[in-house]
């Protein structure tokens, strides 16, 4: 276990004109470490989310990436050539809906693929061989490798565009909702790979999620958001089995009932 | 008084031509780059070349000698129409010898006779932007661009494979020019590719309602995207010129007959009548 | 005064909820615990239901939170007041220092018995030939038919969940280990089993501290009890 944390925000701020995105959020998150931000619609988990995957610019506040050099870089001054290379290579970002995520007119294997041809990769037989077995491991059979994702069912999707995140060996992972819109039965199933790689590739992860049971499932840390701010954080178990604020127990409480 | 209407040399006015001018210098000075420019209206529709008309326009001279080919042939009406624009509102001696040509408009075709360095061939495009394909949004190709993040091109040569087993892209195949820009070489066959390498003629290119203008200088390296293990292969023909005999050019197919004869010939139609009126050894008329 | 071989050492905890879906009510839970254990020592928290037994165990594993007091550990690095730990400090424990064995087991979808074995064993820093090795021993130790050991959890028998449950809290080389209730639902063979595994742990150093409410398990493993009635809380005592 390395001391320096993986990303850390502070003050993390984002006003939408007099509207508070998002008020002062301080956070670490260290490498393996899977961390959800939970809350309802409009607590500013997203932009959260945005703010801490650069995606979107915050009105003050600083967000710092430790890359594989070791070195904790500023990730608002990082040029965006760097920037870009982050994403195809050290992070992932999955979408609550896989069609942002995924390239819907490129066959899986193409999608899979991409990031490897992204980083120089140029040996058709050698991409097309890590793509398949990145398919096998999400659980998709090799014989889909040249259909379309159109073709794919919702959990199929979720699970090409977690191979397609995958396959560059991330060290951090952005997921919003993964499982949002999905059937129970299919929620599971991808839960538990999920779960899978995380504790297999020593991934760290922050985790968007309404839906607590998927918090408790994945996460090692919690942290509670409501009306931009943060109100409540800690480790999983604690947060959900002996939730301190009155909103809190709200949430914990309307998901036992339900 | 003749009340016929009064053109400027070339139909353009001075200050266009100045301002296109600007453009093209800018495009050989970055090899492969996309410079933007005010296209102008043009008296002919979009896809009819008015971005190669504008260069051609702009850099014409009176002693120049101009030849207009669509395809390969002189004579087809895009052709035609654009040497008689020139003649008309320039005066120009035009021709359809590609040897006595100093400068030669094109659609689709490079020249089979190898270019000089006293040369300069203009090429028509239709869509300039070799990412469009997979990223439809401008904004982010320039950025692709400028960051040469390039991983997309190879994404569709991949999906070319795993659909066919090769790579299927017969013409407007990418190409990156001196190890920098990925550009697209306007829709000319494949088999085309290997002559911008190292050409020592300037290469101009020219997208009228896109409002794109780029360029290879002289002997500029230009190599056509591949794969490892599936390398770029020139078009390959089987048999000769079924009129002239040339071998190793590119070919079209013509249907003959109402029986379903068909002829593969030169589509460079000077290249053959010129081989036909030199040497009439392998013809078969 | 404190034992040189102490490994645990509560004082003066105290805790209670604040249920803010009832108006801010404030219940009391316990209050002044104050108690030691030592290496290789057995205690049993004593006391009837509702005493705040669980809670306490659940303070020091870290899922409920501590208001007031210290909870010490010994660890190979010196003491931690877990109350105060970060949270990833408090997983880091709990996958070396600190085990806990609970009444119920939380089954993952689509994981084996086995393979819910082995990670705790591999947790506990064995490689993975041993983490297997000592899986197949345990389930074997507490009877688990070998038919079910591929199997996920969820569809077992409560009986059977409970054993893979214990098995995996005693997989790990804890050198703490809180144990609720292990023997709750099992038939005698299998207790006698656990009450086995329980004495081996404490040979080879490690700490128990647990709630048993059958009086004969907990007069054969309890070096002493802790009377959680001591701890009361305002009314709730």
């Amino acid at each position: 276990m390395t001391d320096a944390p993986l990303i850390q925000a502070n003050g993390l701020t984002r006003y939408y004109g007099a509207h508070i995105g998002c008020l002062d959020v301080d956070l670490e998150v260290h490498e393996g470490e899977v961390l959800a931000i939970v809350g309802e619609s409009g607590s500013g988990k997203s932009t959260l989310l945005s703010l801490l995957s650069t995606q979107l610019p915050p009105t003050r506040g600083e967000v710092s990436y430790r890359t594989r050099d070791g070195v904790s870089r500023d990730l608002l001054s990082l040029p965006e050539a760097e920037r870009r290379f982050l994403f195809r290579t050290d992070w992932g970002f999955v979408h609550q809906d896989a069609r942002a995520g995924l390239r819907m007119g490129v066959s899986a294997g193409g999608n899979v693929g991409e990031r490897l041809m992204a980083v120089g990769w140029r040996h058709y037989g050698r991409i097309r061989d890590e793509a398949t077995d990145w398919l096998a491991r999400v659980e998709i059979k090799a014989e889909r490798i040249d259909d379309s994702p159109k073709t794919f069912s919702g959990g199929m999707r979720q699970r090409l565009q977690i191979a397609k995140n995958m396959v560059t060996r991330p060290r951090l992972v952005f997921m919003d909702e993964p499982t949002g819109g999905l059937d129970v039965s299919v929620q599971a199933r991808l839960l538990d790979l999920i779960r899978g790689l995380v504790s297999d590739y020593g991934l760290a992860a922050i985790v968007v999620t309404h839906d607590l049971a998927v918090a408790r499932l994945l996460s090692h840390r919690i942290m509670v958001m409501r009306n931009g701010r943060v109100i409540e954080t800690g480790l999983t178990d604690q947060v959900l089995d002996d939730p301190q604020e009155a909103y809190t127990q709200l949430l914990v409480s309307s998901i036992l009932q339900s | 008084m003749s009340s016929a209407p009064v053109y400027n040399f070339a139909y353009l006015d001075e200050q266009t031509k100045r301002m296109i001018r600007r453009a093209i210098l800018k495009a050989i000075a970055v090899p492969g780059y996309q410079v933007p420019f005010a296209s102008r209206e043009m008296p002919m529709p979009y896809g009819w070349g008015t971005g190669g008309v504008q260069l051609t326009a702009s850099i014409l001279g009176a002693g120049d000698v101009l030849k207009v080919i669509d395809q390969g042939a002189d004579d087809t009406t895009n052709a035609v129409s654009i040497r008689k624009f020139f003649e008309k509102t320039a005066g120009v001696e035009t021709t359809s010898l590609t040897g006595d040509a100093t400068i030669i408009q094109t659609r689709h075709r490079i020249p089979e006779e190898p270019l000089t360095a006293d040369q300069i061939l203009v090429y028509q495009v239709p869509i300039p932007e070799p990412l469009r394909f997979l990223e439809p949004r401008e904004t982010e190709t320039r950025q692709m661009h400028a960051l040469q993040d390039y991983g997309l091109m190879h994404v569709k040569l991949y999906e070319d494979i795993s659909r066919h087993g090769h790579i299927a892209t017969t013409y407007a195949y990418p190409v990156k020019v001196e190890a920098r820009y990925v550009m697209d070489p306007s829709p000319i066959p494949k088999f085309d590719n290997p002559k911008m390498d190292m050409c020592s003629a300037l290469q101009l290119f020219g997208a009228g309602r896109e409002q794109r203008i780029y360029a290879l200088p002289p002997y500029t390296q230009v190599t056509s995207l591949d794969f490892e293990d599936h390398p770029f292969e020139r078009t390959k023909f089987e048999k000769p010129c079924g009129l002239c005999g040339a071998t190793g050019v590119y070919l079209d197919e013509i249907v003959t007959d109402d029986q379903g004869g068909r002829l593969f010939v030169c589509s460079d139609t000077d290249y053959c009548e010129g081989r036909r009126g030199h040497e009439t050894d392998g013809g078969v008329l | 005064m404190s034992s040189h071989d102490a490994i645990l050492k509560l004082k003066d905890v105290a805790k209670s909820f604040t249920m803010h879906l009832r108006g801010g009510a404030q219940l009391p839970v316990v209050a002044n615990v104050s108690f030691e254990l030592d290496k290789g020592q057995c205690a049993v928290l004593g006391g009837p239901s509702g005493t705040g037994k669980s809670s306490i165990l659940k303070m020091i594993y870290g899922n409920y939170r501590t208001d007031i007091g210290q909870i010490w550990l010994r660890e190979e690095s010196g003491w931690i007041d877990l109350a105060k730990a970060e949270p990833r400090r408090i997983l880091a424990l709990r996958e070396s220092a600190i085990g806990y064995v609970s009444q119920f087991l939380r089954a993952i979808p689509r994981v084996s018995a086995f393979d819910l074995v082995v990670s705790a064993a591999s947790e506990g820093g064995l490689d993975k030939a041993a983490a297997e090795q000592r899986a197949a021993q345990l389930l074997a130790h507490l009877n688990l038919p070998e038919r079910l050991w591929s199997l996920p959890p969820a569809t077992f028998s409560g009986g059977e969940q409970q054993r893979v449950n214990i098995a995996r809290g005693f997989a790990g080389q804890h050198s703490l280990l809180l144990v609720d209730e292990p023997t709750a639902s099992l038939d005698a063979a299998s207790r006698a089993r656990v009450l086995e595994l329980i004495s081996e742990r404490r040979r080879n150093g490690t700490a128990i501290l647990g709630i048993f409410h059958d009086d004969a398990v907990r007069r054969e493993i309890a070096d002493h009890v802790v009377d959680v009635t001591r701890f009361a809380a305002g009314v709730n005592g």
